[in-house]
């Protein structure tokens, strides 16, 4: 088989090879250590059974559509209370109920999302209107 | 060659018709227990309403008074721009030919064409607003609420040009360095770029306690209330009194009545 | 066949280079509303569409050139169609981009565009002029490319494309229905709320979809070796001066209906628009324009002798360009506004930033049509 144009081709996709790869090779050996999430608040300090709505590992992953459900059932549906498997009751309110136990958004939220490359202050973009707790820095 | 791209392009289409279907099966087989609930000091009612007796407020309340507007612009984090082209409202003041244009005689008495009155969105019952809505992002709610949806507003303006009693403000700019009231950390601000206007304080219902303005009222003025019940205080105050609506010729509805 | 359009004269590379470098300017504009938010525009709390949408509601209307060309020809079989119907083809893909474009730009939150989709609304006009916009820009580009491709390889086009084509006529007539219907149907708007007003869509579109068509036919035929064909051209000035005379006569009605009921909402927008009200009157100049170029427009179409003088013509095809222009794309939305549902006058004026983007996306547009246009007139010389 004879292939049209070959050297461009090849130099082409060459080119796009080391592109796409470029974040893989260019931090080779140099991965950033994973952030250590702060949950030495004042209110979780004060809790016997340190336990949030869902287990850790399902928070960590989940969490995002979590407060998305939240955010639906709370806007769309008008119901403000979640059960929780262990039959506790929270009130779905990321500004009231989320960061009263994590009132250190600096130290817990956006330690992992600037770790993960979000844009900071666009993505997630919760804060342009909700309204993050106050810290003393 | 060329069946051979074809039956690919086929096979792969199918693949990934079949892969969207596992999600279908997903949301089929899921089965699970009730988990989100009312809140059970919430108010609820069939139709929320409200009457705003304008004698009360002329005749109580002391000259140049905006407590209803300051309550609830303080309370929702309304911010004040400072332009009349982006000026940003949720209850507000006018004079009687602009609340109920056409509909001056011209010869009423000085006191009702220039005291104020006031204004906010009717959450009419046949809203036009949420009829136009191309995503659903301001809605009626089962309880009359004309609802507004902020993460999903798109922006395109088109339920303010719907809307017949200019109830809607837009954030043409990032709404937060304009808030002057001393801000409310329970409730969240507004983007840039969506719509916004009077919730009837719904996250105040929501918590068992009435809208901020109707609180705010020292003359007791405004009055609120589900219309659907014969003893609530808006029907009491509405059987007593002769009222009127903005614009009924429209058929929208409106659920803010008028006592002059 | 897209090869064709990377070479040309110096004349075409020329024009592409100014095309891009208006494009440029309106991207560099939009950059800053993209920064800043809708705030950099004219566009207020009282009067919140303006130059976007007006120009997006115009451009609906050119997107019918389409049709007043593949209608005559594959439903009369009228020949001298034949050899223009890609022009208006490919005109209407240029239109239904702006047309996109101007609603894209007009979002406060352009990010969720998509939400539209996802959370599809069937009672919302918008949700389905979406769908038709969208859906008559795929059919020109099926149908024009198709057929194109076709007479190029001297076959016949494929039978697919027939039902396509027949679909493409009544879905013409929907985009200016549906695109009227997103005003027509607003409680409390006195100027846009009339039973009328999707006709007027139509009467307009029919005429100034030509009128371009007419005129760019000129320029084809001016700087190619591709002649569209004077029975073409005489066909399609009967259909545009039928279709401004009755455009003229229901403006008239609106008059009429207002001034005659004497009823203050229904004369209110129309006094604004004219004669200027509460001592408002940004836009009294323009409507005197639309009504001098609108009545010079009738005036020399109604002559035969205008009709088959070729510069006569394409003066006459400008007016009626240019009046209809003004009607939809300056009076039509802004006046909606005015007065607001309270009764007070805010008016609206465009900013620089504004006109900039919407110069950008004409530029766009044009630059589409270009491309589009060198394709089928190679095409059209080389089998020749």
């Amino acid at each position: 088989m004879k292939m049209y144009d070959g050297k461009y081709i090849l130099a082409g996709l060459i080119v796009f090879i080391v592109l796409a790869t470029f974040p893989v090779w260019f931090t080779h050996g140099k991965a950033a250590p994973p952030p250590e999430l702060k949950l030495d608040t004042p209110v979780i300090a004060k809790m016997a059974n340190k336990q949030c709505v869902l287990p850790k590992e399902e928070m960590i992953t989940g969490h995002m559509k979590l407060l998305n459900d939240w955010r639906t059932q709370v806007v769309r549906d008008g119901k403000r209370m979640y059960v929780a498997s262990d039959g506790k009751t929270y009130e779905m309110s990321l500004q009231n109920e989320c960061m009263k136990c994590h009132s250190n958004k600096t130290l817990f939220c956006d330690k992992c999302h600037n770790y993960a490359g979000l844009q900071k202050d666009a993505d997630p973009y919760c804060w342009n209107c909700h309204i993050a707790p106050k810290e003393n820095k | 060659m060329e069946t051979g791209r074809r039956n690919f392009l086929k096979i792969g289409g199918l693949c990934t018709l079949g892969l969207g279907s596992l999600r279908l099966v997903d949301a089929i087989a899921k089965t699970e227990e009730p988990k989100f609930l009312l809140n059970v000091q919430a108010l609820s009612a069939k139709r929320w309403a409200m009457a705003i007796d304008m004698k009360k407020c002329w005749e109580k309340g002391r000259p140049g008074c905006t407590d209803c507007t300051l309550a609830c612009h303080s309370t929702h984090n309304v911010p004040d721009i400072g332009t009349q082209k982006e000026e940003i409202k949720w209850i507000w003041e006018e004079k009687y030919e602009n609340v109920f244009p056409r509909q001056e005689s011209g010869m009423e008495p000085e006191a009702i064409r220039e005291k104020p009155f006031i204004l906010l969105c009717n959450h009419c019952t046949n809203a036009p607003c949420t009829r136009v809505c191309p995503t659903k992002a301001t809605f009626k709610r089962p309880d009359g609420i004309t609802m507004m949806d902020f993460h999903r507003c798109i922006g395109c303006r088109y339920c303010m040009a719907a809307c017949p009693y200019g109830a809607r403000s837009f954030n043409f700019r990032d709404p937060r360095p304009f808030i002057k009231t001393e801000l409310n950390t329970t409730f969240p601000t507004r983007e840039r770029g969506v719509v916004e206007k009077c919730n009837f304080c719904e996250e105040r219902l929501a918590a068992g306690k009435i809208p901020a303005c109707v609180e705010a009222c020292k003359c007791k003025a405004l009055c609120f209330g589900d219309l659907e019940d014969p003893k609530s205080d808006v029907r009491k105050a509405l059987a007593s009194q002769f009222s009127i609506r903005r614009k009924p010729e429209l058929g929208t509805e409106p659920g803010v009545y008028y006592v002059i | 066949m897209l090869e064709r359009a990377l070479t040309g004269s110096t004349r075409y590379k020329r024009l592409l280079g100014v095309l891009l470098v208006f494009m440029g300017l309106g991207f560099a504009a939009y950059l800053t509303q993209w920064n800043r938010g809708l705030t950099i525009t004219g566009l207020s709390r009282d009067v919140s569409w303006g130059l976007y949408i007006a120009q997006f509601t115009f451009l609906v209307g050119v997107a019918a050139s389409a049709v007043m060309v593949v209608l005559p020809y594959y439903l009369h079989d009228i020949k001298a169609f034949g050899k223009i119907t890609i022009l208006g083809e490919f005109l209407a893909i240029a239109a239904c981009t702006m047309c996109a474009l101007f609603v894209l730009v007009d979002m406060g939150k352009p990010m969720r565009l998509l939400n539209i989709f996802i959370y599809p609304t069937p009672n919302s006009i918008l949700f389905w002029d979406v769908i038709v916009l969208n859906g008559y820009l795929l059919l020109n580009i099926f149908i024009g490319w198709n057929v194109l491709e076709a007479e190029r390889k001297g076959t016949h086009y494929p039978n697919w494309v027939k039902p396509l084509i027949y679909l493409s006529i009544p879905w013409a007539v929907s985009i200016h229905t549906v695109t009227a219907f997103l005003y027509a149907g607003l409680p409390g708007r006195h100027y846009w709320l009339t039973a009328i007003m999707a006709a007027r869509f139509l009467a307009s579109a029919f005429c100034s979809g030509p009128a371009l068509l007419i005129m760019l036919s000129y320029l084809v035929k001016k700087y190619s070796k591709f002649d569209p064909g004077k029975e073409a051209i005489d066909k399609l000035t009967t259909i545009m001066t039928y279709s401004m005379l009755i455009s003229v006569f229901f403006v008239g009605l609106e008059f009429f209906t207002a001034f005659y009921s004497n009823i203050p909402g229904e004369m209110d927008s129309l006094k604004y628009l004219f004669i200027g009200l509460d001592g408002h009157h940004n836009l009294v100049p323009f409507m005197w324009l639309f009504a001098i170029l609108a009545i010079s427009g009738v005036v020399l179409l109604l002559n035969p002798n205008v009709r088959k003088n070729e510069k006569m013509l394409l003066a006459a095809a400008a007016c009626v360009f240019f009046s209809m222009y003004i009607e939809k794309g300056v009076g039509l939305i802004v006046a909606g506004f005015i007065p607001n549902p309270l009764d007070q006058v805010h008016e609206y004026f465009p900013s620089l930033p504004e006109i900039m983007i919407a110069l950008g996306i004409w530029a766009t547009g044009f630059f589409i049509l270009t491309v589009l246009y060198k394709i089928a007139i190679s095409v059209k010389e080389e089998v020749a």
